[in-house]
């Protein structure tokens, strides 16, 4: 059982440490660009909300399948599939998630305005110094959300994981897939005792997020 | 010199501004709301984009080949409203322009700190200071990265009269020790009297320079009509009425 709490929180870390990289720019364009398109692109990131997860589950795993082109570019390197690994998993798994990282980060950068960066660049700032050193951590309640929101997010999903990793035990197995096995099987005990700690964990995860946000809110309003 | 011909269409608005005004010295931009002072500002600063040529001093910041992008300009902007970032303190928001400075002259930071009085004001949080106080903190800001130029964009416009008594001095001040050129926009009377050397007047996006210079001339030449004619009904009205012989 340690070993699929391992590997689900192995899994939710690193989607979360790749998603709030990948989501930030992405991000920031859809806050500030003037893309006639930009909107399609937003649409598009906000898929996997309204997809069935087996429906992005099957793309995914066929892009990454030995006969998919994508998968083509991996065979120089002794690369033939990530369906059914770890790396799979990840692959999916950010995919999954990227909504919930793109939404409230954009979100927070709409909010904190061009004025700001015009400050910025008045003060001899240049459009990267001012996105690292202003518009970064004035949003950083937006990547507060997003780190949370996509943890556990990727803790409780189960058509994606289970399309793509296939429920390998020590390698793609993880708790919300354990705890169907286990009540398909029977076992009941076991099925508690992970689905009362899930219930634990989203509960704790949710207090706390909301406690930060109540402590920015104070700080912000002054003392 | 700073020398502008600035033409653009923003909205349904068009700008198209031309002067040159000694880099010395507090010149006031007055002209009704919605005449173009802002969008004027914004254009020298880079933060918007026009047609034309804008030189200061030797420094070309544009002309029809280049443009270069506000944070290469040297130029120093108070906006109307309170602008400090809000995720450092006073302290914070002075050093974010301390550590970018460019080579020019300019105070200090222990100067700056006490030419605008913030000594007892530097551990606080933007939200915790009063209007007049923000505006002090940005005005030191803005000096602290040494600008080759300073736009005011109506500084104390948004605040109520004892804030802007709070305020108004330490632009006195700052206009009899620096060095420093500011162009000013105003469209209070009283403010462009006791801090500007030369007016320019803008007009529905149009400005043609010279500036008018101040100090001796006609300070009624400042006025609008109608603002002449509220100032001699209140004269009036508080028995004053025109010596004889006029």
């Amino acid at each position: 059982m340690a070993q699929v709490v391992r590997t689900t929180l192995a899994l939710a870390s690193l989607t979360t440490l790749i998603l709030l990289v990948v989501a930030a720019p992405l991000a920031w364009w859809l806050a500030t660009s003037r893309a006639w398109w930009k909107e399609a692109v937003a649409a598009l990131t906000a898929l996997p909300i309204v997809l069935p997860p087996t429906v992005l589950g099957f793309y995914v795993l066929i892009a990454l399948g030995p006969r998919s082109p994508l998968m083509s570019l991996f065979h120089p390197f002794g690369v033939r599939t990530f369906a059914f690994t770890f790396t799979g998993l990840v692959v999916g798994s950010v995919f999954y998630s990227l909504p919930f990282a793109v939404q409230p980060i954009r979100s927070a950068f709409e909010t904190v305005g061009a004025r700001p960066l015009e400050v910025a660049a008045s003060l001899r700032a240049s459009p990267l110094d001012a996105f690292v050193n202003v518009a970064l951590p004035l949003a950083a309640r937006g990547f507060l959300t997003a780190a949370v929101l996509v943890f556990a997010h990727t803790i409780g999903e189960f058509g994606v994981v289970l399309m793509i990793g296939g429920a390998i035990p020590g390698k793609t197995e993880v708790v919300s897939i354990r705890i169907f096995q286990d009540v398909e099987a029977l076992n009941y005990a076991d099925a508690h005792r992970l689905a009362a700690g899930l219930v634990l964990f989203a509960f704790v995860v949710l207090l706390g997020l909301m406690s930060l946000q109540r402590r920015a809110d104070v700080r912000r309003s002054g003392p | 010199m700073i020398r502008f011909r600035l033409q653009g269409r923003f909205g349904g608005f068009s700008l198209d501004a031309e002067a040159a005004v000694p880099a010395k010295g507090v010149t006031a931009l007055i002209g009704a709301s919605g005449a173009g002072k802002t969008t004027l500002l914004r254009c020298l600063a880079g933060l918007a984009r026009a047609g034309g040529e804008v030189v200061v001093g030797e420094a070309v910041w544009q002309d029809g080949r280049r443009f270069e992008p506000p944070h290469r300009r040297g130029v120093g902007y108070v906006f109307q409203e309170a602008s400090l970032l809000a995720h450092l303190s006073v302290r914070g928001n002075l050093a974010f322009a301390e550590k970018r400075a460019g080579e020019g002259p300019g105070p200090s930071f222990a100067e700056a700190v006490e030419m605008l009085g913030l000594q007892k004001l530097l551990e606080r949080s933007p939200q915790a200071l009063s209007g007049g106080e923000r505006q002090r903190v940005a005005i030191a800001r803005a000096l602290l990265s040494r600008p080759r130029l300073l736009l005011m964009d109506e500084p104390l416009s948004s605040l109520d009269a004892a804030s802007k008594a709070d305020v108004l001095p330490y632009l006195e001040a700052l206009h009899r020790t620096l060095r420093l050129p500011i162009l000013y926009v105003s469209h209070d009377a009283l403010e462009v009297a006791s801090l500007a050397d030369r007016v320019l007047r803008m007009e529905a996006g149009r400005l043609r320079g010279p500036a008018v210079e101040l100090g001796g001339a006609d300070p009624l030449a400042l006025l609008e009509p109608g603002q002449i004619q509220a100032l001699a009904r209140a004269a009036l009205a508080a028995g004053i009425s025109a010596p004889p012989g006029t």
